[in-house]
């Protein structure tokens, strides 16, 4: 264990000091903020009925497209390219434990950058809302914020979980990251649109419908931001993301 | 076998890739504080005997025991006993020797009090002088980066080292300098050493193990094996005289001998002989008093080296067969 936590905090540091973060985190960072603008000035113009955290929350996927992989793709594939996983894994530290010391440092550093876009309200509220027609009560709507986060958090065990998955596949950081961006895109956009398709709507046996919903993340994110805990998410996510961190350390066994 | 004397026994070692045997039945063993070489051509199967033997890739069948402890039951205890540097040497660019070796430490479970201590003992074993050490891995020479993979290989006293081509790319300096130390931890640790570099593994080996396809072609120290694969003595003779006058004089003393005139050096022969003949004790009490007007100047037993043994067992077949063919053809 002890191991396992210094390794965690080696690769963790590791990742602080590579470029891939910092482009990733600006391009983050520059995305929110620009989404987080519009929607309040949409506010500003017309009232809506969702407050603007919700609205902001509701566009998740468009950073973890781009940002999981950039933050996954190097973990283990870059390591089997050079062969360190080789001698890593000659020590008595455990595969699946090197794949945990992966995925928490990168679900560590999604969570942080996430928590920055918590300080977007507080920015708004000291330098614009002098001068705006927005009310305090709107940027700061308690259940809403709490229950996205709490999803991003909970969804974020999967999609990093995906990135570390699809690393432990090739030895090339590129294929990684391509793949974790089709695995993600997927899940998230394909899921929430199957229903629409024409032929879906006539073919799709009605057995496998609440099976696909299961899988439908917007309708997680709903339900966190209305402030519904719902158990079944829960286990999805935990369970999904164990399956794949599980089935990553037995792909890296073949890769030494 | 005596398990307490081994520190390394092998028994029906196979390892398959798909349906390709990589290694197939191999048996061996090594005694505590033996260096032993490793040597095959390319593809022989030794990185993969190693790479078994360190414990991060699973034998398909077979046994292993490390210090009388099965390979298969416990590796992570195993893994604890054993240091192995693979081929090619990975190392991360973006760190210094020192943070490497401290993230080692760590890795290989040594507490935390000890940790200074053996660091400053293994970069002084591997002369990995400060200067270096202020630097980037990637800003290093290769020699140096081959230091810090012996220098990790040493790091938490293991009793079983396993290095793939410890020496590839040094210049001759380095290879002097890894040699000595390779040969100060003989009988401390035992040590496993693949490489190409056959007058590498004659200076530092006890004992060597040759791999083909495979398949373990030959073993033992070079004496035994120069036994085994030249089962005769070769002498190197300068006489004053003729090649047909030493033939019609040795050939009825000695069966089976061949002479051949060294057309570089006048008077010299190479005459081959069986190995219960004692060619410089038959000149100098009978021949030479018999024939007086031969004035020997040199008389030399030629021992063949570890190249000539090793191209010996593993030539192809295919090589095997082309003299006989060539030669049938002549005559």
């Amino acid at each position: 264990m002890k191991r396992f936590f210094y390794l965690l905090r080696f690769e963790f540091k590791n990742l602080l000091i590579s470029p891939s973060t910092y482009v990733s985190a600006f391009l983050f960072l520059s995305l929110m903020t620009l989404i987080y603008l519009v929607i309040l000035s949409g506010f500003s113009q017309l009232p809506h009925n969702t407050p603007p955290s919700t609205q902001f929350f509701q566009t998740f996927w468009l950073p973890v497209l781009f940002m999981v992989p950039l933050l996954t793709m190097k973990s283990v594939a870059d390591e089997a390219r050079r062969g360190t996983l080789q001698t890593t894994l000659a020590t008595s530290l455990s595969s699946l434990a090197f794949i945990l010391a992966k995925f928490f440092s990168a679900y560590l550093l999604y969570l942080l950058l996430w928590s920055i876009t918590l300080c977007f309200p507080f920015i708004i509220q000291q330098f614009f809302l002098p001068h705006s027609s927005l009310h305090t009560s709107l940027l700061f709507n308690a259940p809403s914020i709490f229950g996205s986060y709490l999803f991003i958090a909970l969804s974020g065990l999967l999609f990093i979980a995906i990135g570390i998955f699809t690393s432990s596949l090739t030895r090339s950081q590129l294929i990684a990251g391509i793949l974790s961006f089709s695995l993600l895109f997927t899940l998230i956009i394909c899921t929430r649109f199957i229903f629409e398709l024409p032929f879906f709507s006539y073919s799709y046996p009605h057995s496998f419908t609440p099976s696909i919903t299961y899988l439908h993340i917007f309708d997680h994110l709903n339900d966190f931001s209305n402030g519904i805990f719902d158990t079944r998410a829960l286990i999805f996510y935990i369970s999904s993301s164990t399956l794949l961190l599980g089935t990553s350390s037995l792909f890296i066994r073949s890769k030494v | 076998m005596e398990y307490s004397e081994h520190s390394i026994i092998v028994e029906s070692l196979t390892k398959k890739f798909g349906s390709a045997k990589a290694i197939s039945n191999l048996d061996f063993s090594i005694k505590h504080g033996e260096i032993i070489g490793f040597l095959g051509p390319n593809g022989a199967g030794k990185s993969t005997t190693l790479r078994i033997l360190s414990g991060i890739l699973p034998a398909t069948s077979g046994i292993a025991l490390i210090n009388g402890i099965p390979l298969a039951k416990d590796p992570k205890k195993i893994k604890n006993l054993i240091s192995f540097m693979p081929e090619n040497n990975p190392l991360p660019d973006d760190l210094r020797p020192i943070e490497y070796l401290r993230f080692r430490a760590h890795l290989k479970g040594i507490p935390s009090k000890e940790q200074k201590k053996q660091i400053d003992n293994v970069l002084s074993a591997c002369n990995i002088t400060k200067t270096n050490q202020k630097h980037l891995i990637k800003n290093l020479s290769k020699g140096m980066k081959q230091r810090i993979g012996i220098a990790d290989c040493l790091l938490g006293s293991p009793s079983i080292i396993i290095m793939d081509e410890p020496t590839i790319g040094l210049d001759p300096h380095q290879i002097i300098a890894i040699r000595e130390l390779i040969h100060s931890l003989k009988g401390q640790r035992t040590v496993i050493l693949s490489s190409h570099i056959l007058s590498e593994i004659e200076a530092c080996c006890d004992r060597v193990i040759i791999l083909n396809h495979g398949h373990i072609v030959a073993q033992g120290n070079k004496n035994s094996l120069s036994h085994e694969f030249f089962p005769f003595n070769q002498y190197r003779i300068n006489l004053n005289t003729t090649k047909e006058e030493l033939e019609s004089t040795l050939a009825p003393l000695i069966p089976n001998l061949k002479i051949q005139l060294n057309t570089a050096q006048p008077s010299t022969f190479v005459v081959q002989t069986p190995q219960n003949i004692n060619l410089p004790h038959l000149f100098f009490t009978n021949l030479l008093t018999t024939h007086l007007h031969w004035q020997l100047q040199e008389i030399t037993l030629l021992k063949p080296t570890l190249e000539q043994i090793f191209i010996a067992c593993t030539r192809p077949a295919w090589k095997s067969t082309l003299p006989t063919f060539t030669k049938q053809k002549i005559t």
